[in-house]
């Protein structure tokens, strides 16, 4: 780049006699050590919750890879029980605290939503840099607990098992509190950034359907997290102090506790997949250069997907005693969240009808996404029905059907933002056939490794042993292999994405010609985003006249 | 575009527009917003308690009309007037920052202090009492007195949920506090610069809201 740009003041604010044409890019507005871990620019905070998300991703996903080459054999192979059941305890906790919930909205949720908005920030910048801290903070706390003694539960934490065990619940419970703080604070920030920071001319249905997306998942995390924040500290005391709130030897009642936890926990879910869905519709419009189809439907379903939510956490439940009649309300509850996630593919799917499609890397997981979105919604709405729930109970149907809703669907999409925002975020562009290839290999390597945990569960396997009866072993190793595969497609994305990074070519200001209002700005942005005046957007977002007489831009 | 930095040298009351903003009023508008969006997240907090409150009622109806009769009524009635009463000082600090009277804002910052103080030292003696008697919660649980099952359920409840009103009480202390501070050293509350004040202010009343509910529901039942 330009290095005569960087005078570099102090602080992250660029002095003001810089007037003149060149404004640096965020990423070189001051460079030493603390302009990035005391700044307050929105998109300096998005890189960093970038870098330690996708190390808690790594750390998460070596413990996954433990878990599978322990299950390649019917007896113990490389641990104990014990082991084992902190093992998996430490992966659940990690990806789904520390990488599912915060990827989407805290990585790019936070890089992009001013810029969509038109805005130079987030509403209230230093809470957004309080929001990594906390997060982090909470994420060591948790992970010196695991680390000195670890925990067995699950994470879970079902009470009574957790308030009597003697592993190391408080301090795990504790981060995991603190991490629920951080995802209030980047909640209520995104909900007060899109109240009072649009852009004149940007109104409600002129956001682009990315920050609905976003603003729905944060209304989801302001409602459920404080509920699962009071659970949690009681689970604390009463493993510390045996308060007995949830145990029945004192009086109290475990179910109570399954109802709060998935009042939180379910909804959780729709934390981490209507990020992707907002991503999803952003990619689609993109790549086959056409308006999206039915863009009021598609921003409405994504905040009924928010507000049913809330209403099917007893379908976990189905089990614990609860009436048939509950149960049956729970299980029509559970099905009208795939009402409104049909919409939505059916809406992707017309965009994609007639569109001059350009098959980008990004585009790739958009397949995959559709394809694991539909068969995990699918197996969801199955696994909703009470009387086949009760035969696929705690079997590892359940464990295939949540990966693929919830990973599948938003590693697609984590992937594909990472792809399709990478030359906004940095200015430069990876190799689009390694690019192709990884997709392929992971979306392979994914269905590889949970499609014969379907037929396992299927044929009564249950989930959480360690050991099982030789007839399973087939299907394991199987899933096993899979799991290497996906393992081997994500090294090549981190290897030709960290080379792109330094050596990649300079992209320009908006490679993909897309018409979403991000690209108004320069890529990679200047400190406040855009450089003279508030911008305008007369026309909606998503705004491709004609696509067939669209120009679709060179191959990079 | 606008400067963060005021540079007026206590002459007036400037306020203080953020970069980022378009106006003064927008930016007043987020604070607002924000808080009263974290407001509801704390009285959800506090829902997830009521429910194992209303869980365990239902379950112990006897246990809970027997164990909350226990209680001191009067020690709470004291309280509840006690919260009240600094709720209304607090409101007031409120309207003397609008008018720019620094002075009497920290005034009544300060009584809202005094009482939230006497509320900790009322319900210092009320949990004395109770640490003596020994209907301390869970495996601590050593009261005779009423022999019904879902009792040491009760008071596990009471614990539970007043203590982490007494921890709000504190936080709200200390944010009031924050703000009488700066209403004495700076004294730059005015028409236009007030939402500190008002924001602290909107915390206390969540405490004092809380605590209406907390009342009749451990002590009046």
């Amino acid at each position: 780049m330009t290095p005569s740009s960087s005078i570099a003041a102090p602080g992250a604010t660029p002095a003001p006699e810089e007037h003149h044409d060149h404004h640096p890019s965020y990423l070189v507005d001051g460079t030493t050590i603390k302009s990035w871990l005391l700044t307050v620019d929105h998109k300096r905070i998005g890189l960093m919750f970038l870098f330690w998300v996708l190390l808690f991703f790594l750390v998460g996903g070596i413990f996954a890879l433990l878990i599978r080459v322990e299950l390649l054999t019917p007896g113990p192979t490389i641990m104990d029980a014990m082991t084992y059941n902190r093992t998996f305890t430490l992966h659940g906790l990690v990806m789904i605290f520390l990488f599912m919930i915060p990827a989407i909205p805290a990585v790019f949720g936070n890089f992009l939503l001013p810029l969509m908005l038109g805005a130079k920030d987030v509403a209230f910048p230093r809470l957004n840099l309080l929001s990594l801290y906390i997060y982090l903070g909470g994420a060591f706390i948790a992970l010196w607990g695991m680390l000195n003694g670890g925990l067995d539960t699950g994470w879970t934490f079902y009470t009574p098992y957790s308030a009597h065990t003697t592993t190391t619940v408080a301090p795990v419970l504790f981060g995991a509190f603190i991490i629920g703080f951080s995802s209030i604070v980047t909640g209520i920030n995104f909900i007060v950034t899109c109240h009072t920071m649009r852009a004149p001319g940007i109104t409600w249905f002129k956001m682009p359907l990315f920050v609905w997306a976003i603003y729905a998942t944060s209304c989801i995390q302001v409602l459920a997290t404080p509920v699962i924040g009071l659970l949690l500290c009681l689970v604390t005391v009463e493993n510390l102090f045996g308060f007995g709130m949830f145990d029945p030897a004192r009086g109290g009642d475990p179910v109570l506790f399954q109802h709060l936890f998935w009042f939180y926990s379910h909804p959780a879910v729709y934390i981490m997949v209507l990020p992707a869905f907002g991503v999803m519709s952003e990619v689609v419009a993109t790549y086959s250069r056409k308006n999206i189809f039915g863009y009021r439907a598609v921003a409405y379903s994504s905040l009924g997907i928010a507000f049913v939510g809330f209403f099917a956490w007893g379908h976990h439940m189905f089990v614990s005693g609860q009436s048939t009649f509950t149960g049956g309300l729970f299980g029509v509850l559970t099905m009208l969240v795939g009402v409104f996630t049909a919409i939505k593919v059916f809406n992707w799917v017309g965009t994609v009808y007639k569109g001059a499609v350009d098959f980008r890397t990004p585009f790739a997981y958009f397949c995959g996404f559709l394809f694991f979105t539909v068969f995990g919604g699918m197996t969801g709405i199955a696994l909703g029905t009470v009387s086949l729930d009760v035969a696929w109970h705690d079997t590892y149907f359940v464990v295939a059907h949540f990966h693929f809703i919830m990973v599948g669907a938003t590693i697609m999409a984590f992937l594909a933002a990472l792809h399709y925002w990478f030359p906004k975020m940095f200015g430069r562009t990876y190799h689009e056939g390694w690019g192709l290839v990884s997709a392929a290999l992971i979306i392979l390597g994914f269905n590889a490794t949970f499609i014969p945990q379907f037929l396992l569960g299927n044929n009564g396997m249950p989930r959480r042993y360690y050991e099982y009866p030789e007839r399973f072993q087939a299907l394991n190793v199987a899933s096993t292999a899979g799991a290497s595969l996906l393992a081997f497609g994500f090294i090549i994305i981190a290897m030709y994405l960290t080379y792109a990074l330094v050596y990649g070519k300079a992209s320009g200001k908006n490679p993909w010609r897309s018409k979403g209002y991000e690209w108004v700005s320069e890529s990679p942005p200047p400190t406040h985003n855009f450089v003279g005046p508030q911008p305008v957007f007369p026309e909606e977002p998503h705004f491709y006249v004609d696509p067939k007489k669209a120009e679709v831009p060179d191959a990079v | 575009m606008q400067s963060s930095s005021h540079a007026a040298e206590g002459a007036l009351p400037v306020p203080r527009l953020a970069g980022h903003f378009a106006s003064l009023e927008v930016q007043n508008h987020a604070a607002r917003l924000g808080m009263w969006l974290f407001l509801a997240t704390e009285i959800l907090l506090f829902a997830g308690l009521f429910i194992c409150y209303g869980v365990y009622r239902f379950l112990f109806p006897e246990a809970w009309a027997a164990a909350s009769r226990s209680l001191d009524l009067t020690m709470g009635t004291v309280n509840t007037v006690v919260l009240i009463t600094s709720s209304l000082t607090a409101a007031l600090a409120v309207h003397y920052a609008k008018e720019g009277k620094n002075k009497m804002v920290a005034v009544q910052i300060a009584l809202t202090l005094l009482m939230a103080v006497g509320f900790l030292v009322i319900k210092y003696f009320e949990y004395h009492h109770k640490f003596e008697i020994g209907t301390l919660p869970g495996r601590f649980y050593s009261y005779e007195g009423i022999q019904l099952p879902g009792v040491p359920m009760y008071f596990t409840v009471y614990f539970c949920s007043t203590a982490l009103h007494g921890l709000h009480v504190v936080i709200g202390m200390v944010v009031l506090a924050f703000s009488m501070v700066r209403a004495l050293t700076k004294a730059d509350f005015g028409p236009n610069n007030y939402t500190m004040v008002e924001l602290g202010s909107m915390y206390w009343h969540l405490v004092d809201l809380v605590w209406i509910f907390l009342f009749p529901m451990l002590y009046l039942v």
